[in-house]
């Protein structure tokens, strides 16, 4: 069995709202998957569907074979979800918490492993403080260690890094990386796109509840991304370059498929009469692919879906 | 219940009121021992109930008291707190089934009443002499009336969304109920209406099973109030099962 993660035709209404509509998804183990969209796309709720937290009206979602509803126990034990919200229990300290969490899984004498996990957090200072004493930084390494206390192979991060500091993001992601390298699966949403581009080999986009994109993350850059001749000039461009370049604040971003395009692309700018004031080649970038997918382009998502189905 | 969550939550509960036992337990003696030294002081020269001096007869009703109303606020803030909170996600992640969700909460409910009813015990059982006729009935009565009202407590620490409305159940139903229980009377002393009133009230069979225990008289037969008692406890608890198991409120 290699599949970490099975959605099949999932659906869920909350009111007038179609959260989720008709989600197909599968994340073999191992991978490190990132889940993007906008807010209210329909990721949190396909996450606590996952966990347990919130049941759909159609479909069905296993964890490492187990259906979360009919076969929970083992779900349950198998899934490590680190929640969006800061939340904590004010009455017990860093290490009580993750005692009693470890006890939820019906796991005694853990201390090994939740030293292991406080060490590599950078907790371990903060191990006998109240949990009221923490900041908000080291609040969410205690979210990210209460999900990891009973060893669970698939571990989703629910916008972990969502307003933490740059220390805490590179000690998560150094800490998830070696968990994935380990052998565990990992699901990430967030809103830093870089972040999901530097980590996630492969990658869904949800809108509006539906998956409208889903590839390997060098798949979606090179269809929806491209390099890009970006310049400024106090010329007047001529039409024909403009056509397929965009402006922004006196930039002008023109895509190239190859390298060679880039000297006649200059030529034919000169040949204009624009005298250019600085210049630079843009990469292709996540941030680029998620704004296209999201604004539609229908032709390229509609076989996208196809290729879904 | 073979699975470790269950103790874990049970557990965790008994912790968190005994981490702040100066609100959760002395301050519920505290009130109880007030009750008891205005009360005796203004009606023990007047008032005898079924041969007892009126303090003997109100120590009983003081304690039952006691252990229903730490019961109800055990569950219920717990869950309230822990539902506006967010916190909830830690015991609704692992694999607790909702039996054992249940029984945790109603349980350690029952341990935080328990152990209140124990202090106002030992804190006023020095104002008059006491006597243990049957003292089966008291644990029998202390043990379901704790798990009828650790029950209710989880009904409204699911149903109440903010804090204003659990209050609203606590001090639109719980007190009332328990206050006009005959706690600080027999229903005996009440014109007719008010008796029949009263013996609607479930609080009633269970205060006053309780003080059979103590004096071996009561109000009603201590087997009515055990079949009353007893098949609200059924009640309540299949339809709390029913909540739980069908996610109401916490799973969406």
């Amino acid at each position: 069995m290699s599949t970490a993660i099975r959605i099949q035709q999932v659906s869920k209404r909350f009111g007038g709202t179609q959260a989720l509509d008709r989600i197909d998804l599968e994340v073999e183990q191992g991978e490190f998957f990132g889940l993007l969209g906008p807010n209210g796309a329909g990721k949190t709720t396909l996450i606590s569907a996952l966990a347990g937290l919130v049941r759909v009206d159609a479909g069905s979602l296993a964890v490492m074979g187990h259906d979360v509803q009919s076969d929970y126990r083992a779900a349950r034990r198998q899934l490590g979800v680190v929640p969006q919200e800061l939340v904590f229990d004010p009455f017990f300290t860093v290490r009580e918490s993750l005692t009693i969490q470890s006890g939820y899984f019906g796991i005694r004498d853990n201390d090994d492993w939740i030293d292991e996990i406080l060490e590599n957090l950078g907790l371990a200072p903060k191990a006998d403080a109240n949990m009221r004493m923490l900041s908000g930084g080291m609040k969410r390494r205690v979210l990210v260690a209460q999900a990891l206390v009973h060893r669970p192979p698939v571990i989703v991060l629910d916008e972990p890094t969502a307003g933490v500091d740059v220390e805490l993001r590179q000690t998560l992601w150094a800490f998830i990386r070696r968990l994935n390298e380990a052998g565990h699966t990992i699901v990430l949403t967030t809103h830093y796109l870089e972040e999901a581009e530097n980590l996630c080999t492969r990658i869904a986009m949800l809108k509006a509840g539906r998956v409208v994109a889903l590839d390997a993350t060098e798949n979606l850059l090179r269809r929806f991304s491209a390099h890009s001749l970006r310049l400024r000039t106090g010329g007047v461009m001529p039409e024909q370059l403009t056509r397929n370049a965009a402006e922004n604040g006196g930039w002008w971003s023109m895509p190239f498929d190859g390298f060679d395009e880039v000297e006649p692309l200059l030529a034919k700018i000169r040949a204009a009469g624009c005298g250019i004031d600085d210049l630079e080649i843009g990469k292709p970038d996540l941030e680029e692919v998620f704004v296209r997918v999201m604004q539609g382009q229908p032709a390229e998502t509609n076989e996208l879906n196809a290729e879904l189905r | 219940m073979s699975h470790g969550g269950f103790s874990t939550l049970f557990h965790k509960e008994v912790l968190r009121f005994w981490k702040v036992a100066s609100q959760t337990v002395a301050a519920p003696v505290l009130t109880a021992l007030l009750y008891l030294l205005i009360f005796s002081h203004v009606l023990e020269d007047h008032v005898r109930v079924h041969g007892v001096t009126y303090t003997a007869f109100l120590i009983p009703g003081l304690v039952m008291m006691a252990v229903l109303q730490n019961a109800f606020a055990n569950s219920s803030s717990s869950l309230i707190q822990s539902r506006v909170t967010g916190n909830i996600v830690f015991v609704l992640l692992p694999p607790i089934s909702y039996l054992e969700f249940f029984v945790a909460y109603v349980l350690a409910s029952v341990v935080r009443g328990f152990v209140v009813g124990t202090g106002v015990l030992l804190a006023t059982c020095w104002f008059a002499p006491l006597t243990f006729a049957a003292p089966w009935w008291i644990v029998v009565f202390a043990l379901l009336g704790g798990a009828i009202l650790g029950s209710l407590g989880v009904i409204a620490g699911i149903w109440a969304d903010k804090f204003d409305e659990l209050a609203a159940f606590q001090n639109f139903l719980i007190m009332p109920l328990t206050f006009l229980s005959g706690v600080f009377y027999s229903i005996n002393s009440l014109p007719p209406f008010w008796q029949q009133v009263s013996r609607w009230n479930p609080v009633f069979y269970m205060i006053d099973g309780f003080r059979h225990g103590f004096f071996g008289v009561s109000d009603a037969s201590p087997w009515l109030s055990l079949t009353v008692v007893g098949a609200c406890l059924a009640l309540l608890t299949a339809f709390t099962l029913n909540l739980l198991k069908r996610g109401y409120k916490l799973r969406a």
